[in-house]
């Protein structure tokens, strides 16, 4: 049987195209590779080449021919042996069903909303209460004991980044793993980021469970790739087969007096992306708690620490099995009056404006999101159908962040409960200062965050 | 070679016939280059690439049907049809993908050597990179961490001398690869990429010197793709003789046709017979990529996490 040629396709929207020359006669021997015709398509002119060996048989579309449907046929091939009767009993134009192109996913698949919940609205996980002793640790320790613990217990578990090795860490998160584990697991890097976290997600495919610290999260710009491309989308990619057991950590934010490049909070960035999770815990207990889970964790984490946080002091729970699930806010004020929620530093600032609101008869109810994806939206919800009420403090830009997202759940999830509109308490839309009352000036404060309760609470 | 090189062409009918979408990278012409290493390294060995990534699955012995299927999109490709031609993986046969990023695989692949190092397993990672991706920056962050952790990975550059439309004339300061390593104490060799025989030689030393834990090491292979970049690429920075000399004088089928036959005394029947065993199983995996069912729709939300 002839061989019918059709239409090629020959670009990824292409549906019909000109058919502008033929390069071959009939009756000439084609053989695979050969130049066939010109076809002109939506994007550019293109050879097309014979893909089967034989003899052009009948040129069925004519040149010069427009808008030639894709997958018509425009040819008959005599495959070896075959003569010219053969094409009698071609079974002309009788073009075989258009293939059916697979549909996009969106339009075969159900709607969003119907569609199972995405996971930045997961359902909570179980959270266990610690009611046995405790120490003082400051976040710097609980951290540092968090990955200490973790690689006693895995030895798949190992740290890499810059300096986090023989100088103990830039910010000292690392002291003494190097002297425990040496230099196999703990692994000075060169400044590399992009590199390194190649690296990182290459070993993690592999089934190792890195630890990749990142100086600070600005210079995880230079590795933002990897991260995003390389380890949140590779499970999904590979169809569940590849998945990247791996944690990005290092101090985000603004620290103090280092201008744009080094103060900027990343959170929004990364709670963007389905594949990762997200988490930036304020006190060392859920410091320590998170990071164990996110080390645990079978997916890409992103932990976001806090500089000035690090010296802080908090009471931990005193074993070296405390995890805190990832995926659940927690209530660190009870009030009855306004919702304040935050996460990381500014969790200690909503602390304080709640003490001086409650100075004024007002009640706040102070929420630590501690994960921002999957971000615990249910406690919020809860919170505001008692306080009616809703401040979102972050220390990032409006524009796009952490509490755009929080405002549009709360229509989503709480219209019906609100009596006033959300509000948000972000950073300057500014990059940031250097000048020491300019950057006070960029940065929320706890007199920003009780101000804006007060406007919620229609209080003077 | 010969089930590529018949698979790509099949791939790229069933692209014509709207079977397959997106970009869809050709191997053809370079198939001697994934052969010839294959034959160097075992089944521990690792392996990943770029976005041209059939070949290479083809040869490290995937199943044509689910790569195949991948490509149109179906249930029965290798990453159920959520990844597409570009983005493929078999722990199984030990290939970690299929990358698009150009060069996002070379610190993966160091990576990988780094992890096999770390299990003290014995195992080496052959990362395939292009002459366009060895421009990238985070190639020689990979190149100086191989090398200062003396990682088994061998970097194999595919030097098919374009870059989409860039050639490589125009795209790097000196043209002969396999001395980008230099700097960082790294060996490397250039071969030619369209003997197969060749490419199994340079690449049995390469791994030996990776395997033995001294490192890394660079072999830039002088190939040559046919095809245009990708379907939609008019390829018009280049002319048809060009194409067509390296064709006739260099193909690397051909090539080993004539050694079988002239130097091998192989029988033209039993090449023949070859071609049609071929022709069968691509024929098999083509019917079977457009017989697999698409996806569900509920694998929309799945494999999202673990
Ligand atoms: C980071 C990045 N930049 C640009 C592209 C677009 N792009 C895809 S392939 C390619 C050319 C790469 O050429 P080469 O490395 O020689 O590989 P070849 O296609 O020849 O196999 C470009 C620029 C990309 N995918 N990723
Ligand atoms: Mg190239």
């Amino acid at each position: 049987m002839p061989i019918e040629i059709l239409m090629p396709a020959l670009s990824p929207t292409m549906t019909e195209g000109k058919l502008l020359k033929w390069h071959k006669n009939e009756g000439d021997a084609v053989a695979s590779g050969d130049v066939m015709a010109e076809i002109e398509t939506d994007k550019a002119t293109m050879e097309v080449e014979a893909v089967e060996e034989g003899k052009l048989g009948k040129i069925l579309v004519a040149e010069g021919t427009d808008n030639v449907a894709v997958n018509a046929p425009i040819a008959l091939l005599l495959e070896d042996g075959e003569d010219a009767s053969a094409l009698d009993a071609a079974p002309l134009a009788t073009a075989p069903a258009p293939a059916t192109a697979p549909a996009p996913a969106a339009e075969t698949a159900a709607a969003p909303e119907a569609a199972p919940a995405p996971a930045t609205s997961a359902p909570a996980p179980a959270e266990t209460e610690w009611d046995g002793p405790s120490v003082t640790l400051t976040v710097r320790e609980a951290l540092r004991d968090a990955m200490a613990e973790e690689m006693r217990r895995d030895p798949d578990v190992f740290l890499m980044g810059e300096e986090v090795a023989q100088y103990q860490g830039a910010y000292k998160i690392s002291q003494g793993l190097l002297e425990e584990f040496g230099a196999k697991r703990v692994i000075d890097t060169p400044i590399t980021e992009h590199g390194f976290a190649g690296v990182g997600v290459g070993a993690a495919f592999y089934g190792l469970k890195p630890i990749v610290e990142f100086m600070t999260f600005n210079f995880a710009m230079q590795a933002v790739d990897h991260i995003v491309n390389s380890a949140a989308k590779t499970r999904y990619m590979s169809g569940g087969q590849v998945s990247s057991p791996i944690v990005f950590r290092g101090p985000n934010g603004a620290a103090a007096r280092v201008a744009a490049q080094h103060s900027q909070c990343y959170a929004s960035w990364y709670m963007h992306l389905p594949g990762l999770k997200v988490v930036a815990p304020w006190s060392a207990a859920d410091a320590k708690g998170l990071l164990k889970s996110a080390i645990r964790d079978p997916n890409p984490v992103v932990f976001l620490e806090n500089e000035v946080m690090y010296g802080q002091s908090f009471e931990v729970p005193d074993t070296d099995d405390w995890t805190v699930p990832i995926g659940k806010a927690k209530i660190v004020r009870p009030g009855k009056d306004v919702t304040i929620a935050a996460f990381s530093i500014m969790v200690g600032k909503a602390l304080e404006a709640a003490e001086a609101l409650a100075a004024e008869g007002i009640e706040a109810e102070v929420i630590d999101l501690r994960s921002l994806r999957p971000l615990d939206t249910a406690t919020i919800v809860d919170s505001v159908k008692k306080t009616n009420r809703l401040v979102f403090a972050e220390e990032g830009w409006p524009s796009a962040g952490v509490g755009a997202e929080i405002a549009a759940l709360m229509m989503e999830h709480a219209f019906d409960w609100l009596d006033a509109p959300v509000k948000r308490v972000c950073g300057a839309d500014v990059p940031m200062p250097y000048a020491a009352n300019l950057e006070k000036l960029a940065l929320p404060q706890a007199t920003n965050i009780a101000e804006a309760a007060k406007q919620v609470c229609y209080a003077k | 070679m010969l089930e590529i090189r018949r698979f790509e062409e099949k791939a790229g009918q069933m692209y014509g016939m709207g079977l397959i979408g997106g970009f869809c990278h050709l191997y053809i012409g370079q198939e001697a280059v994934v052969i010839g290493m294959q034959a160097a390294v075992t089944d521990r060995d690792t392996v990943l690439t770029s976005y041209r990534d059939h070949g290479h699955m083809l040869a490290r012995g995937m199943d044509p049907k689910g790569v195949m299927a991948e490509l149109t999109g179906r249930r029965g490709g290798y990453s159920k049809g959520k990844g597409g031609s570009m983005h493929m993986f078999s722990q199984e046969k030990g290939f970690y993908g299929g990358h698009g990023i150009v060069a996002a695989q070379v610190p993966i692949g160091t990576g990988i050597a780094f992890a096999h190092k770390y299990k003290d397993e014995n195992a080496v990672c052959l990362t395939y990179l292009g002459d366009g991706a060895i421009n990238q920056g985070q190639v020689y962050e990979s190149f100086n961490m191989a090398a200062l952790w003396q990682l088994p990975v061998v970097y194999v550059i595919e030097n098919n001398k374009y870059a989409m439309g860039t050639s490589i004339e125009r795209g790097s300061a000196r043209t002969d690869l396999y001395h980008r390593g230099h700097a960082y104490g790294i060996p490397g060799a250039q071969v030619d990429g369209m003997d197969v025989v060749a490419v199994k030689k340079a690449g049995e030393l390469a791994v030996a010197h990776a395997r033995s834990g001294k490192g890394p090491y660079i072999l830039e292979m002088h190939t040559y793709r046919y095809r245009g970049h990708s379907m939609s690429d008019p390829a018009k920075y280049r002319t048809k003789e060009e194409v067509q000399k390296v064709r006739q004088e260099r193909d690397p089928i051909e090539r080993l046709r004539g050694v079988l036959l002239d130097e091998a005394g192989v029988e033209e029947a039993k090449l023949k017979d070859i071609d049609r065993k071929v022709k069968a199983i691509v024929t098999e995996a083509a019917e079977f990529a457009q017989h697999s069912p698409e996806p569900d729709a509920s694998e929309l939300y799945t494999d999202v996490y673990a």
